[in-house]
């Protein structure tokens, strides 16, 4: 099995590498296309700010590879964000991948969203063995609004949609690779796709 | 619903674990990942680990005991202690911490919290702040409450909000070591001034003080050391009580 996690310069990748290692696998650092396209399965993480990772996407065109893809791809965080088609953060239009807009949580509530939450409505392989209701570890403070493509829902402030899916391409909002066994067992399924 | 977090803190020097630490099913509990991975099993939603070394040697070994938690735990967790540029803050967050904690290198030069917040996200930017209560007013301190700053507690939680904190741990020096509970009416006030979360900190003894600095104090978070470490509350029967008392906790 070869995982590869793209490496564009956005955020801390060293969590998502060492939760594959605690799996017994070896992901691999990534930016060069050659290489992510032959991976079996591609992790596209990002922690940060929207604009300004996707220009680094832009610069080194893996804003043009990602959607092409074909292998199972699993955004995680920011990295699902920038699948949708339009984030409010920084005026940023997305890989458009999934249907979907990336809205600001209301300052009714704190932002960012820290800590553990719950994910429900599940429907997907992604979420074999994991039970409706359970804790997943969320740091954000932008969010994806409901929508058709979605697997999960997680309620803050209002419901909003926690992963989404579309074909070979799976994104959470959450970080499975800090979500304690629970997160491994998402990161399992990923890898059983 | 988004769940109250609770968060040991471990003080480490030289890479190893100070102050006793009482687990009785611990290897070794001088190992900070020992004891990170039993409190991630027992329940822990977090942890802190605070470098209190004081020689650049210490602070090498910091760096490869966060390679080592990260490695080996799957929580998240913060680092704290003589963080004080750019550089300090991008070493630790290569090594696989999720956040860092800065204290008095922010109150020294308050543009460090933008740089940070800019380059690395607010996300991973929590701000340490230490107070006491003196003649009715909260006054920052600094080297662990001997040294009074001509800051207010609130007003600095405001500027270090607007200049891009995500979280802000608050430390009643009044109530650190005291075990008679924390400092609620502070934080409830600090909860409701600012809109990033809140962690309480400095004073728990019991249960109950728990349950009364989510409900009083409005805290979004509660840490503590010593009632963890030399078990005298556990983490699962602290989160059981706390879900008996209506408090939402991830359990």
């Amino acid at each position: 099995m070869k995982v590869v996690i793209i490496d564009y310069g956005a955020g801390n990748i060293k969590s998502i590498q060492f939760a594959f290692k605690r799996l017994g696998v070896d992901a691999q650092l990534s930016n060069n296309a050659d290489v992510i396209k032959a991976a079996d399965k591609v992790i596209f993480p990002g922690v940060g700010e929207a604009s300004s990772a996707m220009f680094m996407l832009r610069q080194s065109g893996l804003d043009k590879l990602i959607p092409k893809l074909t292998q199972p791809v699993l955004g995680i965080c920011l990295g699902m964000q920038l699948m949708c088609n339009y984030s409010e953060e920084g005026n940023t239009k997305g890989l458009g991948i999934f249907n979907a807009n990336v809205k600001r949580f209301n300052k009714r509530v704190k932002v960012p969203q820290m800590g553990w939450n719950t994910i429900k409505a599940l429907k997907s392989k992604l979420f074999k063995n994991i039970n409706e209701g359970e804790f997943m570890y969320l740091v954000h403070s932008f969010y994806v609004e409901e929508c058709a493509a979605q697997i999960s829902t997680t309620n803050y402030d209002e419901d909003y949609a926690s992963a989404l899916q579309k074909n070979n391409f799976y994104g959470v909002q959450f970080h499975p690779e800090k979500s304690s066994v629970a997160g491994e067992q998402l990161l399992k399924n990923f890898l059983d796709l | 619903m988004l769940t109250k977090r609770i968060i040991p803190c471990l003080d480490i020097k030289n890479g190893r674990t100070v102050k006793g630490v009482n687990f009785v099913d611990l290897r070794d509990a001088g190992d900070p990942v020992e004891l990170a991975k039993q409190y991630a099993k027992l329940g822990a939603d977090e942890l802190v680990f605070l470098d209190i070394s004081a020689t650049l040697e210490g602070r090498k070994t910091m760096h490869e005991m966060v390679l080592k938690v990260a490695e080996h735990v799957n929580i998240p967790f913060t680092v704290g202690g003589g963080i004080s540029s750019i550089k300090d803050v991008d070493d630790l967050l290569h090594c696989g911490a999720d956040k860092v904690s800065i204290n008095s290198s922010a109150v020294k030069r308050p543009e460090l919290i933008n740089e940070l917040a800019n380059k690395f996200g607010s996300q991973c930017v929590v701000v340490a702040i230490d107070a006491k209560q003196i003649d009715n007013e909260w006054i920052v301190h600094l080297a662990g409450g001997t040294q009074p700053t001509t800051l207010n507690l609130f007003d600095w939680a405001k500027d270090v909000e607007q200049r891009g904190a995500g979280e802000i741990l608050f430390t009643s020096m009044n109530n650190d070591g005291t075990k008679s509970g924390f400092a609620n009416a502070a934080l409830a006030k600090l909860s409701k001034l600012v809109n990033i979360p809140v962690i309480a900190s400095g004073g728990a003894g019991t249960i109950q003080h728990f349950a009364d600095t989510f409900k009083e104090g409005k805290a979004d978070a509660a840490l503590a050391a010593s009632v963890f470490h030399f078990g005298e509350i556990e983490i699962l029967n602290l989160k059981r009580e706390l879900k008996k008392q209506h408090i939402q906790v991830r359990l």
